[in-house]
């Protein structure tokens, strides 16, 4: 494929076999993603959108297909190596947070780089500076209990960004907040995605928001039903533009 | 292991556990018992070592004691002057004391003295030194407790035999005795030179001969010993201070043994506890392990976070167990000391303080590693797809295996270790394999059975909470396993305790004989069954006994028979003095059980006699087998005519030799006589008429031998049930946290029902109704089984009857179901006192 693809992926087809019943949830999928676009993920529920990115991160084993992911195989790695790989290149969004319970805000902000072994005081700096970017400079101490949704997605959003990874997988992460917060959210994604040229795989039901992509794939039951790639996009157009980071 | 040292993880499993604290510490606590059970009895035990060691010359009181049951022979006596050292001699036997003040009379240890002892250590009196008084004046030194108990003051004279002699001194402490020998025979010093004037003892009196020797430093011991095994024309037995070192270092290894296993029974429970919790606890963590991998931690490093938090907790926890065990070890010898022949020092033993910290620590992470390890399985998946199922299951059989091997052999290492017998080790650690595997099994079952036989009929709260007992999530299996587990050992120690107390009842019975004269001369035997006529009681038995040994058997001599190793005839059997009766017809306490009773002995030829079954065993003797007794000097040639069943627990003079009439009539010959006093007046009017008209004639008072016996059990069962207490607690405390813990897998549901409109009222019955059927199953299933064992242990090791007492069973299953139901209760009432989302968000945390 294209020398400058961040993600490729090639016959990739997962099942699940529940007792004797085998069911096919990903069938035969190839498609390839640029460094630094934007791509959406849509189709109905039950689709396997989730799988699908889930098989992309890495967060699984696919059943058969291949996955290069920033020229490396991920197939061939092992679970502590693929963990390697995300730390260093991948973001993670999901629709439900996932934010660890015990630990603070900023303490779940500084965990990607804190597993890098990167020095106490720029990580928490850098956190902070995330953390104050999404708006939350004031809830550096609290804890996700303590958080509305919106809030703990805008961490879990800086959570995403602090390694600055090469590509960032999002999976209905307005999905659980209201129209207002969740426009907040995809603002803050594509703005970070601007800045920091990080490509964006995003799963939606939202079709305004996937028509903001410059490509949307559209999966039913298992398969590609629909790739296109609209260059007059929002989202093209901005990253024209390049404009400085506002808070 | 690495990541195990990273800081990142150290850091992380401090701000995990920061929000946690309270639920960590309830993680722990329930090792904390057990530890401070072992860390105490350990270091109890390293002390009193400690103290035998550097007393050891004390507890014998000189270097060395021989012992005859005859007056010395000539030989011995110049054998003696060979020896050399410092000696002094002790003349022991049985007496009655009679106090002619009070006019109380007392079975007593009567000890004539001559000479310095104890060379070593110090008889302690009342006022000090009055052992001077013995050896200067014709004075007596009495038992403390015996004076205390008959209100004789120093300066009141006791009458021993034909003598009255002014009592000189109050007895508080003999050298390597336990104070507790003065409940059973109480000790009177008298000097001497007095013996024969009290003239007590005649042809039949049992009495010690000791002489005890004080030998320059250096002596050879081992020289000395031998010299003592030589031929001597008398049989000397002898005691060294090595040998009375390994006595008491035996005896105290049995008592510490017995006491850690009851203490390790208290660590189980508290591992149990520890893996029931921490199993919910690490359950909760499976999310989080899942995010920390999505973010790129390795699944080691995921699951050393929490290793950490487990090996930390076990570390506090044994901290507190140790400091709490040393803190305990000041009252162990303050229950133990009757019992000691020692005073104990107490000092930091560094072995019990290490022996805690490594069995806190190690018991904590033991039964934390099945939980640990699931997290290594922690698939970052969970994040997309929340994770709802056992969270073992993510462990292959095989690793389970491996870790319940694992965990078997701690168990079952630990338990050799502290009893340092590899049987007893190994029967402890499988009976608890198998009560696991069959609360395992009833718990599986119940869960099956009530989902088959689901009483769709009642209301839905009751079925609601019968329903979580079998719903994902449920606690069934945990709560079974850890709370039968405590009930069947608690309530094991607490029947067989029962069961033992209860044997002793024997006495209490209407008619049962509770006075025993014995050493009845032949020309007195009229006289001691008249005056108990007198007193208006009845002779219950009056019978003749006639003191033997054994000769020889089947033509071979009793020594070259104990020499013979390859026989298997006990060298006790052999050798002890047998004390026969004879009479034409077997008592309603015997029964034949082979050969043929003949009740009159053929004019000629050899004798039938009967033995008792327990010392036919003993002697490998079956029916014709010839025996031939020595009858002081004359050997009666005798062949085994019956072996019959005695029922030793009857009060009675029991024999384990019986001869037809017609043989040993002629022989010199002491009677014993049986009665029964209706009260203490009676019995103590009867006693005292006797010992006036007859000094040497002993009584036994059944009734105060076994108030004696009873307040002895009741100080050892006071010391047991301490340490039992522990257990006990402990398996309180896995009960209060098993429930708490469980409670966490219940408050999100019964909120939810709370926001669908469930009322309070409703909410409490289905946590009741759940609460209520697993104390009231998980009771039952450990009574049932605890039935068993102690059933079991009355049938194979106490050999005595076993009937479970109902009102136990019903107030430990009452008691329990309430208690866990009142836990249950209790822990949940936040639900009812917060609003439905303060809770989640406390949850949250
Ligand atoms: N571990 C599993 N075992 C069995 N079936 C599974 C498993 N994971 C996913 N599935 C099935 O795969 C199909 C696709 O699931 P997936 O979560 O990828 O759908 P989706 O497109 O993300 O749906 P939604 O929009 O509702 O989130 C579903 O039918 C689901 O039931
Ligand atoms: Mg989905």
């Amino acid at each position: 494929m294209e020398s400058n693809s961040i993600l490729s992926v090639s016959s990739l087809t997962q099942t699940f076999t529940t007792g004797d019943h085998k069911l096919t949830v990903l069938d035969d999928v190839s498609f390839s993603i640029e460094k630094g676009s934007m791509c959406s993920i849509v189709g109905p529920s039950g689709s396997g959108k989730t799988t699908l990115v889930g098989l992309c991160a890495g967060l699984d084993r696919p059943a058969k297909g291949t996955i290069i992911l920033n020229d490396i195989n991920i197939g061939k790695l092992n679970e502590d190596e693929r963990a390697k790989m995300r730390n260093q290149h991948v973001g993670f969004v999901f629709q439900t947070f996932q934010l660890v319970p015990t630990l603070t805000a900023l303490e779940n902000v500084m965990v990607p780089l804190e597993l890098r072994g990167s020095s106490a005081a720029s990580t928490q700096l850098k956190a902070t500076e995330l953390l104050a970017k999404v708006g939350l400079s004031d809830r550096l101490h609290h804890y996700p209990a303590q958080l509305s949704g919106g809030e703990q997605q805008r961490v879990a959003i800086a959570r995403a960004f602090i390694n600055e990874p090469d590509i960032l997988f999002a999976d209905e992460p307005t999905g659980n907040l209201d129209a207002e917060t969740g426009a907040t959210i995809e603002d803050l994604l594509f703005e970070l995605n601007r800045d920091l040229g990080t490509t964006l795989v995003l799963v939606t039901h939202d079709l305004t928001l996937a028509n903001k992509c410059e490509r949307v794939i559209e999966l039913k039951k298992g398969s590609i039903y629909r790739d296109e790639v609209t260059t007059d996009t929002v989202a093209a157009k901005s990253r024209e533009q390049v404009t400085p980071p506002n808070q | 292991m690495n990541s195990f040292f990273s800081s990142w993880t150290w850091k992380m499993a401090w701000r995990d556990a920061r929000s946690n604290k309270g639920r960590l510490f309830i993680y722990i606590s329930a090792i904390i018992l057990g530890v401070a059970a072992q860390v105490a009895i350990t270091s109890f035990r390293e002390n009193i070592d400690h103290t035998v060691n550097s007393q050891a010359k004390e507890l014998l009181g000189a270097d060395l004691e021989v012992e005859t049951n005859e007056p010395y022979t000539d030989q011995t006596l110049a054998f003696f002057d060979s020896l050399g050292g410092q000696q002094s001699s002790v003349v022991e036997f049985a007496s009655m004391a009679y106090f002619p003040k009070t006019g109380s009379t007392r079975l007593s240890n009567i000890r004539a003295l001559e000479g310095g002892f104890p060379f070593y250590g110090e008889l302690l009196t009342q006022p000090k030194n009055a052992v001077e008084k013995l050896r200067t004046g014709n004075q007596a030194l009495v038992d403390q407790t015996l004076m205390t108990q008959f209100n004789i003051r120093i300066g009141d004279s006791v009458k021993i035999g034909n003598v009255i002699l002014p009592i000189g001194g109050a007895i508080e402490k003999v050298p390597g005795e336990a104070a507790a020998v003065s409940l059973i025979g109480p000790r009177i010093f008298i000097p001497q030179r007095l013996v024969d004037s009290t003239n007590l003892i005649q042809p039949g009196s049992r009495v010690e001969y000791k002489t005890y020797f004080k030998f320059e430093a250096g002596r050879n011991m081992a020289a000395v010993e031998a010299s003592l095994e030589a031929d001597h024309d008398q049989r000397l037995r002898y005691d060294t201070v090595e040998e009375r070192k390994e006595e008491i270092g035996e005896a105290v290894a049995n008592l510490s043994k017995f006491l850690n296993l009851i203490g390790f029974v208290a660590l189980l429970l508290g591992g149990i506890g520890v893996a029931s919790a921490i199993h919910v606890y690490i359950k909760r963590k499976v999310d989080t392990a899942a995010i920390l991998r999505c973010l790129g931690s390795s699944a080691r490093q995921a699951m050393n976070i929490f290793l950490v938090q487990a090996l930390v907790l076990g570390f506090i926890g044994a901290l507190c167990g140790t400091l709490l065990g040393l803190g305990v070890q000041f009252m162990l010898p303050g229950l133990f000391n009757e019992f000691l022949p020692v005073q104990v020092d107490i000092g930091i033993s560094w072995f019990a303080i290490g022996l805690g910290f490594l069995t806190g620590t190690g018991v904590s992470f033991i039964f934390a590693l099945l939980p640990l390890l699931t997290l290594s399985k922690a698939s970052p998946l969970y994040t997309l797809r929340t994770f709802d199922d056992s969270i073992t299951s993510l462990l292959s059989t095989k690793t389970k295996g491996i870790i319940y091997l694992l965990i078997a052999i701690t168990i079952a290492g630990y338990a050799v270790l502290l009893t340092s017998d590899w049987q007893v080790g190994l029967f402890f650690t499988a009976g608890i394999i198998i009560a696991f595997g069959l609360l395992l099994g009833v718990a599986r079952m119940l869960m099956m059975l009530i989902r088959r036989f689901f009483p769709t009929s009642w209301p839905y709260v009751w079925r609601q909470g019968l329903a979580n007992l079998y719903r994902p999530n449920n606690q069934t299996t945990a709560l079974m396993v850890s709370l039968g587990l405590g009930v069947l050992l608690i309530s094991t120690l607490y029947f067989s305790q029962n069961m033992l107390m209860n044997e002793l009842q024997f006495a209490s019975r209407e008619d049962a004989p509770n006075l025993i004269f014995y050493d009845i001369q032949p020309d007195q035997n009229d006289g001691v069954n008249s005056i108990i006529k007198r007193n208006g009681a009845r002779v219950i038995q009056n019978v003749p006994m006639v003191t033997m040994r054994i000769d020889s058997l089947n033509g071979v001599s009793a020594d070259s028979i104990r020499n013979d190793s390859t026989r298997d005839v006990s060298g006790w059997a052999l050798r002890r003095e047998y004390r026969s009766t004879y009479r034409d017809t077997l008592l309603d306490s015997e029964t034949l059980l082979e050969g043929e009773w003949v009740g009159r002995a053929p004019d000629t030829g050899a004798v039938p006699i009967s033995l008792a079954q327990e010392i036919a065993e003993d002697l490998s003797a079956g029916i014709g087998d010839t025996l031939t007794f020595d009858v002081q000097g004359i050997p009666v040639k005798t062949y085994v005519g019956s072996i019959r069943e005695v029922d030793f627990q009857r009060v009675q003079p029991n024999f384990f030799v019986l001869f037809p009439s017609g043989v040993l009539e002629p022989a010199p010959q002491i009677f014993v006589t049986v009665t029964r006093a209706i009260d203490r007046n009676q019995s103590v009017q009867i006693q005292q008429d006797v010992v006036q008209s007859y000094p040497n004639i002993s009584a036994i008072d059944v009734r105060l031998i076994l108030s004696t016996i009873q307040s002895f059990i009741d100080k050892i069962s006071f010391a047991i049930e301490f340490m039992a207490l522990f257990s006990i607690i402990t398996g309180l405390i896995v009960l209060a946290s098993s429930v708490i813990v469980s409670r966490f897998q219940r408050i999100r549901e019964s909120v939810l029902l709370r926001t669908l409109g469930a009322s309070k009222r409703q909410i409490l019955i289905i946590t009741g109704v759940e609460y209520l059927f697993l104390g009231l199953l998980s009771a039952l299933t450990g009574l049932f089984l605890s039935i068993i064992t102690a059933w079991a242990l009355s049938y194979f090791y106490f050999d005595i009857s076993f009937i479970p007492n109902l009102w136990v069973i019903v107030l430990l299953t009452l008691g329990l179901t309430g208690l866990t139901l009142l836990i249950g209760l209790f822990s949940s009432r936040d639900i009812y006192k917060k609003t439905p989302l303060e809770i989640l968000r406390l949850e949250g945390t």
